[in-house]
């Protein structure tokens, strides 16, 4: 973002006296005197375009990518059909005559937009959480995979898998990932926390060491299952995918995940403070302890939801939050609704690329993620480096 | 002229304890509105542990935060925000923040949950800005600036937050000399009310009304500069013989060692 050198004085000229009587000054008065003074500058104009912009930009990814997962696969669709099938069945019977083939039509609505919805609340769902965790952590390297909570997820859903458990009808095994994922990333915390406070580093750490354990626990039982079929099951959890998705188990988890988003988007301002460190964020108004508890425990949530419905999908909830911070700063209240568009495209476009590379088969998409996203990551290191050299 | 008015502060029989160790046993003290109030002490001897309770980053473990007679701690933590500011020593810098995000932050305790910045709230901040000399740094990023610009950027944030009561905890650790003394003149001529912590003893006999001195969690002195300040006392606490000297144009004590 550059600016012209002219562009910085756009307040009026400064008068240390007007000034603090100003901000001495309480409502009423304030309010009389206040529309003569003006912070706003080209910055932030500039900053206000761009994030309109890039937002119009992910939107245009977002459409493109749905349209692209209708189409595109082991049979490809033209955009004419798919979007007249979606009208037809978006209007009902009579508006449009059905002039495709029934396979088509079957296709698009039972086997692609189911897939194509779960895709987006998914990555969505990942983007906001990793930012969101993030933040909590004052960390921009931190994400659910990094902190084991995906790991942990993948274990309650194994434990399930592998001893048959059925408590909760179908959903027990969203409810065990939910709480795998919560109580790894407790047990995480508990871990790195010294003295009230949690060091990036020691959380990192503690991370990797947990999810190395869990990962282990996860091999243990998926070898010592009696079941032959289960190692092919879990290879699925690890890698991650959107295969199983279908209009049935499609409305809880993509309620839940709709409602965690929302709750999230609307607490942009509080983790904004939280940047600012735990002191200043308790200085400005933030009951730092139970603000922390309730987004970590909605941040486990999300992710162990996503790990229930779609695996462990690595790389979207580190990367896509690092691109946006570089485009468009810190802000949530700018980034989280762009991260939550931006995860949605990309994963849908990599579900996309997932079962279309080696058509008719399809790649597990957490592969398609970290194939991208591992280099992206690793580029990024090297560039903050770079930085840090010269 | 309607003006925010400075609230004031009674600490009472305050104990703050971590693990075993005990951080501050039974201080009490006081601020009148619009007193400026120095807590002075050596290392580790409860000043920043105090100061945290009354920005609510610690809650004490028995005693009261008075906030013009109302008990800090029984209030919601947004409701302490818009009536006490605290300038830190610093703020983590991880993330790209600009210097005036930063500063816009402390309008959060008086906006609704998910309210934009409004017109009022864009001229407090660009008052601050100027009252502060900030105006051409406003776009850099907080983690480029100086230390001695990050200081006036967070007194900046303090200011937007129009407090009853500014919290400044060791205010001049990164300042220059120059700095030091026009960051806390600066903060005097607000003429609200304020407690800080100051490493300085000249310094702080030069700004303060009065004097509170902390020594192992508790309060060993309390008064004007003159009754605070003495050799005796010094050497007691500070473990280090003084000398005690007026300053020639100020006319306010300055301690040296000895």
């Amino acid at each position: 973002m550059t600016m012209r050198a002219d562009a910085v004085q756009t307040g009026p000229a400064t008068d240390p006296h007007c000034a603090l009587a100003l901000l001495r000054a309480a409502p009423p008065e304030r309010e009389r005197r206040s529309p003569a003074w003006n912070s706003l500058s080209d910055a932030v104009a500039a900053r206000a375009r761009l994030f309109r912009l890039s937002m119009l930009a992910y939107v245009a990814l977002l459409i493109a990518a749905i349209f692209g997962g209708l189409m595109l696969g082991s049979v490809s669709i033209p955009a004419g059909t798919v979007l007249r099938v979606l009208a037809n069945a978006a209007l009902g019977d009579g508006w449009i005559e059905p002039d495709w083939r029934a396979a088509h039509e079957i296709i698009v609505l039972q086997t692609r937009l189911p897939r194509v919805i779960l895709a987006a609340v998914v990555g969505a769902g990942l983007g906001v959480a990793g930012m969101v965790i993030q933040a909590l952590v004052r960390n921009p390297l931190a994400g659910p995979s990094i902190l084991g909570v995906s790991s942990g997820a993948a274990v309650g859903a194994v434990l399930t898998m592998r001893f048959g458990l059925t408590a909760f009808g179908v959903f027990t095994l969203h409810l065990s990932a939910f709480l795998g994922g919560l109580v790894t990333l407790a047990l995480v915390f508990w871990v790195a926390r010294t003295g009230g406070q949690i060091a990036p580093t020691r959380l990192i750490l503690a991370g990797v060491a947990t999810s190395a354990v869990l990962s282990a626990f996860t091999a243990l039982m998926v070898l010592t299952s009696p079941d032959p079929q289960l190692a092919a099951r879990v290879l699925f959890w690890t890698l991650g995918g959107f295969a199983s998705a279908q209009w049935a188990l499609l409305p809880i988890p993509v309620a839940a995940l709709c409602l965690g988003l929302g709750v999230l988007l609307l607490q942009a301002r509080r983790l904004n403070l939280l940047l600012a460190g735990d002191e200043s964020a308790a200085a400005l108004g933030v009951d730092i302890d139970r603000f922390r508890r309730s987004m970590f425990v909605l941040t486990a949530a999300i992710t162990g939801v996503t790990v229930a419905v779609a695996g462990v999908i690595g790389f979207v909830g580190l990367i896509l939050p690092h691109i946006v911070r570089l485009m468009l700063g810190a802000d949530h209240r700018v980034g989280l609704p762009s991260v939550a568009v931006l995860g949605a495209g990309f994963t849908v476009g990599a579900d996309l690329v997932a079962r279309w590379i080696i058509a008719p088969l399809e790649l597990p998409v957490g592969i398609i993620t970290a194939l991208v996203g591992g280099p992206f990551f690793i580029w990024l290191l090297r560039r903050e480096a770079w930085r840090m050299r010269g | 002229m309607s003006a925010i008015p400075n609230a004031t502060l009674g600490i009472e029989g305050l104990c703050v304890n971590a693990r075993r160790l005990s951080l501050l046993q039974d201080a009490s003290l006081q601020v009148a509105a619009g007193e400026f109030v120095g807590l002075i002490g050596p290392n580790g001897a409860g000043k920043s542990t105090l100061l945290r309770t009354i920005y609510r980053a610690r809650r004490p473990d028995s005693g009261k935060v008075l906030l013009d007679g109302v008990d800090l701690w029984a209030q919601s933590a947004r409701w302490g925000a818009q009536r006490v500011g605290a300038v830190l020593q610093d703020m983590p810098a991880d993330f790209p923040l600009t210097l005036r995000d930063v500063v816009a932050m402390g309008r959060a305790p008086h906006q609704a949950a998910h309210a934009a910045e409004n017109a009022h709230d864009a001229a407090l901040i660009g008052a601050a800005i100027d009252l502060l000399s900030l105006r051409h740094l406003q776009d850099r990023l907080f983690a480029t600036l100086s230390g001695g610009e990050r200081q006036r950027a967070l007194l900046a944030r303090a200011l937007v937050q129009q407090p009853r009561l500014l919290v400044l905890d060791e205010p001049t650790n990164h300042l220059d000399l120059r700095h030091q003394v026009e960051f806390l003149d600066l903060v005097r001529g607000i003429g609200v009310s304020v407690i800080a912590a100051l490493h300085d003893l000249s310094l702080a006999a030069m700004v303060c009304d009065r004097l509170v001195m902390l020594d192992h969690g508790r309060v060993v002195a309390d008064g004007p500069p003159e009754a605070v300040l003495t050799p005796a006392r010094l050497r007691a606490v500070f473990g280090v013989a003084t000398v005690i000297q007026r300053h020639p144009t100020r006319g306010t004590l300055v301690v040296l060692p000895e």
